[in-house]
């Protein structure tokens, strides 16, 4: 394998001048050549055995922000945890129809099963300032980030009301925790995750990754005992 | 000398990717015996299995070994980020790309959901993935869009199985997976007699090719790829033979010949 690498090295050495594709498809090679060395071989059994099927316990709906991935910040190895990455770890309640995010959701829930499904939002989240930050709710959204991110209009409504009196950077730090609280209740609108939350078959949690002091802070959603409504509960802040 | 040259490459590539084959005979009894043990371990497991604990062992590990010996990169990080890099991955387990292509923290913008689907442009439908993609182009600026597919793909699988006749048996499943039919056709069209895992391959690799064509219906994504200022990049992560593929969409003008 060394030996082989070696020879490669040589050759893509001689065409480093051409064109900009190749520096990307080095940087690619390089990259993937350093999760085959130090991750799949040194497991490949694991590995293999993963390549005829996943059975992750666990579900994560995160942003695409480039500095959170779950994966990475969570410590989920490959295997552990079926993703679903979009702007501001937005879930959309079942009334609004199709998305992106909820046939991942249906997929993991009733195909593989998941027995825990983690909304992860965090802060300093640009589509939660983009949703702050939006003038004009009466319909003309002239973009398609200012279109997503009023799925969270519920969210910025309460957070105006309770803190309007602080810094647009600490209203949207509430925004982004509120935003979870309403992407988790929009989980429970889907009556094939509101039924096994209620069997304990899934368990949902909210978790907030601060990126400034590299805090984390979750909860669990429960659902009351007594009638058809859910609480929070197990609140803790990691730091 | 720039076609001929990168084919060349990519064919290096390759051979340099795929694994030896003896690895698989020495790997193939273990494989089993780990297989039977994954899953007698999921069953019996599950209770105890807490989410919490691990997530939190998780974290913390992160904290000390990779926050804490990174002031300068973390603080930068806090302010801002400039990705190179969006990239579409799907939602399985098995393909996150921070391990994947190692991706460090603000390196890439990821998108994942099932099959690693682009939808064509639609100011209603879909509208999270548009959001996602006029963010990164227009905001973030990055200069690649690199869609990835995987081996053992379960929405591949599911587009392939599904009759998608209208007659739905799921809430969203089929209706998403649809997104990608052109695959489907031609994939049957040319291998109508294959296995249907290897269809299931092949439609991994085409779907990625409508992917990245949808990509073209978004009016700032043709911009700038005509600007030069964003290329569009295919990938494949076949995690069965430990192999990664990489291609672009290539878009230029021809020179120009007087007739």
């Amino acid at each position: 394998m060394v030996q082989e690498l070696g020879i490669g090295e040589e050759f893509m050495e001689r065409n480093r001048e051409t064109d900009t594709s190749y520096d990307f498809l080095g940087e690619m090679r390089q990259r993937f050549m350093r999760f085959k060395r130090q991750k799949y071989l040194p497991e490949i059994e694991k590995f293999q055995a993963l390549a005829i099927a996943q059975s992750p316990k666990v579900m994560v709906i995160g942003c695409a922000d480039s500095r959170v991935c779950p994966s990475y910040v969570l410590g989920f190895q490959p295997g552990e945890a079926f993703t679903i990455r979009n702007v501001a770890n937005l879930v959309t309640p079942v009334q609004n129809g199709p998305t992106e995010t909820n046939s991942a959701l249906e997929f993991a829930v009733t195909t593989l099963q998941v027995e825990n499904i983690i909304v992860m939002g965090h802060s300093n989240c640009g589509g939660i300032a983009a949703l702050m930050s939006h003038q004009n709710h009466q319909g003309q959204h002239s973009s398609l980030v200012e279109r997503w991110v009023m799925n969270g209009k519920a969210a910025k409504l309460r957070t105006q009301l309770a803190s309007s009196h602080l810094s647009f950077d600490e209203q949207c730090r509430n925004c982004e925790k509120e935003s979870i609280k309403d992407s988790v209740m929009n989980l429970i609108s889907y009556s094939w995750i509101r039924d096994r939350v209620k069997t304990g078959e899934v368990k949902i949690h909210g978790c907030y990754y601060n990126l400034s002091d590299c805090s984390l802070e979750k909860w669990r959603l429960s659902s009351d005992k007594n009638n058809n409504g859910f609480h929070i509960s197990d609140r803790e802040i990691w730091s | 000398m720039g076609n001929e040259s990168y084919e060349d490459a990519i064919e290096a590539l390759k051979k340099l990717l795929i694994e030896k084959d003896e690895l698989k005979d020495v790997a193939a009894a273990k494989v089993k015996k780990i297989t039977a043990e994954l899953q007698t371990a999921s069953s019996s497991d599950s209770k105890s299995f807490d989410p919490v604990e691990r997530i939190k062992e998780g974290f913390v590990t992160f904290k000390k070994e990779k926050y804490e010996t990174n002031p300068a990169l973390y603080g930068e990080l806090a302010k801002g980020q400039s990705p190179k890099y969006m990239v579409f991955a799907c939602s399985d387990s098995r393909v996150c790309p921070s391990h994947v292509l190692n991706f460090h923290p603000g390196d890439a913008f990821v998108v994942r959901n099932i099959a690693n689907m682009v939808p064509p442009f639609d100011k209603v439908k879909y509208a999270g993935v548009g959001a996602a993609i006029e963010y990164a182009v227009l905001h973030l600026k990055v200069e690649n869009i690199v869609v990835i597919g995987h081996s053992a793909c379960g929405g591949i699988k599911g587009l392939m199985s599904f009759p998608l006749d209208g007659n739905n048996s799921t809430d969203f499943i089929e209706d998403w997976v649809k997104i990608c039919l052109p695959a489907k056709s031609k994939v049957l069209a040319e291998s109508e007699s294959s296995a249907f895992e290897d269809q299931c391959g092949r439609c991994e690799r085409e779907a990625v090719n409508v992917s990245l064509a949808n990509l073209l219906t978004y009016p700032f994504v043709r911009e700038g790829v005509v600007k030069g200022t964003l290329a569009l990049k295919g990938g494949y992560y076949d995690f069965v033979n430990g192999a990664f593929e990489l291609w672009e969409l290539q878009f230029g003008i021809s020179p120009v010949h007087s007739i």
